[in-house]
């Protein structure tokens, strides 16, 4: 089992985990405006991509915080995690 | 085991021109080359696989085999393929040990109870056979299922479809396989499709690492690959791949006549051939590409199975594995055109592929030849998203999307 680290707790075992999906997708900002395809791709249409992704996690059975990481989908490695809020970081491993 | 006739298939390089390339040499892609040789005389066509035929989620699933689906759109297109399962041994004159052993869908509580009900109703209404069946049925069809009532989540009763069964997998793609190669079809391995060459609103050819490959119509079946070859073509669609594990056994004697799946405990069993087990459960929750899963979903399936079956607490887990599945949004494939004039797409059945496999085959076969969806396919298209006609069959799957 993989360890995954929390932004505010640390590492912890992967199933205290729960997987949110895409990171970074912002609620329309002005809904009315939007027409049936636009509101469809915002509900249903996430990047699928082979290899790094930048998505949700909540440390549900821990603080109960979300926060974000950047993973890769081939390896399934974590290289890097951070807080709502901020920047998607550069790609690449977290530095040590 | 059945031999293997001499023949299975040619091994072709592959020519500069075909009029339909399949991207995709699984059960789906190969079921289609059959269909579209068979229905519509449609032979210049190539198969593309990357790796070698049938080994991707053809090699790595469950082979369960049923139509006992909700909605009338499911059922449409899986009863479809259920009939065509029950001929295919002799239309593709090759055994396939199609078993028909009947599946149990358990309910634990009372509204699992309702539900299944429900199910089975709509079932008959649309000419399935499907029956609910109390806990004591349930220990006749199946003696190894715990039936007290002390468990944690204790057997209320199941719906039963007796034509449910299983396959074998490899032989089903080989069968598929050779008859499409006789027909003059190019099955064609280790080619990997990395681009697509467009003029405007058509693609005329594809980009492989064997080569350039002109076609006139280009269909995709590529099951939890399907993202990486549209977003090559610009083309987003609404699903996530994920990892989806199963396993085996070591080979018992025969002691599971059916199969049983659970939704609420989470884990559906049958007894292969040979013996041993074949166990799956839901999909891993994240994204993934890397045809295995985390070991934490391994063992709830096996706390799962152990409750249900006390006779395997002794039985050794021999291997497990897991292919990439393509789920969509309203746990219902995508089948149909595409924006693009003379490109196909089949993908999304989630963690359901293997028993529609002669029943999209045939339909989508018929989708390529008249550029036109099938009645049993017309409801999968790509713009229900938009339109909200969804077919959202996440009850009757049966596994957790």
């Amino acid at each position: 089992m993989q360890l995954i680290e929390c932004p505010w707790c640390g590492p912890r075992e992967e199933v205290e985990f729960h997987y949110g999906g895409q990171a970074h997708v912002a609620h329309p900002e002005n809904p009315a405006d939007l027409d049936d395809e636009q509101w469809a791709h915002y509900l249903f249409f996430r990047d699928n991509p082979k290899g790094l992704f930048a998505e949700r996690w909540s440390h549900s059975a821990g603080c109960r915080r979300w926060f974000n990481a950047v993973r890769d989908t081939v390896t399934y490695r974590f290289h890097t995690v951070y807080r709502p809020g901020e920047p998607r970081p550069q790609e690449g491993p977290v530095p040590s | 085991m059945p031999e293997h006739p001499d023949f299975l298939w040619r091994n072709p390089d592959p020519q500069k021109a075909y009029d339909v390339v399949i991207v995709g040499g699984g059960g789906h892609g190969l079921a289609t080359a059959h269909y579209l040789a068979k229905n519509h005389g449609i032979t210049n066509v190539a198969v593309l696989e990357k790796g070698w035929l049938a080994g991707g989620n053809m090699a790595r699933n469950t082979t369960l085999i049923r139509s006992n689906y909700l909605w009338d759109e499911s059922a449409g297109i899986y009863e479809h393929s259920l009939k065509l399962w029950e001929g295919l041994e002799e239309d593709l004159g090759y055994p396939i040990l199609f078993s028909q052993r009947g599946v149990l869908n358990l309910a634990h509580t009372l509204q699992d109870v309702r539900d299944s009900v429900r199910r089975v109703e709509a079932n008959r209404l649309n000419g399935i056979d499907a029956e609910w069946v109390e806990p004591d049925e349930v220990k006749k069809l199946c003696p190894i299922v715990n039936t007290s009532d002390d468990i944690r989540y204790p057997v209320l009763g199941a719906t039963y479809q007796p034509r449910a069964g299983i396959a074998k997998h490899d032989y089903v793609a080989w069968g598929f396989a050779r008859r499409a190669s006789a027909a003059g079809i190019d099955l064609i391995q280790d080619c990997e499709v990395v681009d697509f060459l467009r003029e405007g609103n058509r693609v005329v050819g594809v980009r492989t690492t064997r080569g350039d490959i002109a076609c006139g119509k280009v269909a995709l079946a590529s099951a939890g690959s399907t993202s990486v070859l549209t977003d090559k073509l610009g083309l987003r669609v609404p699903i996530q791949s994920h990892p989806l594990q199963a396993l085996v056994s070591e080979l018992l004697e025969p002691v599971h006549p059916t199969i049983v799946m659970s939704n609420a405990v989470h884990v559906y069993v049958s007894q292969a051939h040979k013996g041993e087990l074949v166990m799956g459960a839901g999909v891993d929750s994240y994204n993934g590409y890397g045809q295995r899963g985390a070991f934490h979903i391994i063992e709830r399936q096996m706390a799962a199975a152990v409750e249900l079956f006390p006779v395997f607490a002794r039985a050794h887990l021999l291997r497990t594995w897991g292919g990439i599945v393509d789920v969509t949004p309203d746990a219902s494939p995508i089948v149909g055109k595409t924006p693009y004039d003379n490109v196909y797409l089949n993908c999304g059945w989630g963690t359901g592929g293997f028993k529609a496999t002669p029943g999209v085959g045939w339909t989508f076969a018929h989708t390529i030849a008249h550029d036109e969806p099938h009645t049993y396919n017309a409801p999968f298209t790509l713009d229900r998203f938009v339109t909200g006609r969804l077919v959202d069959e996440h009850g009757a799957a049966a596994v957790a999307h």
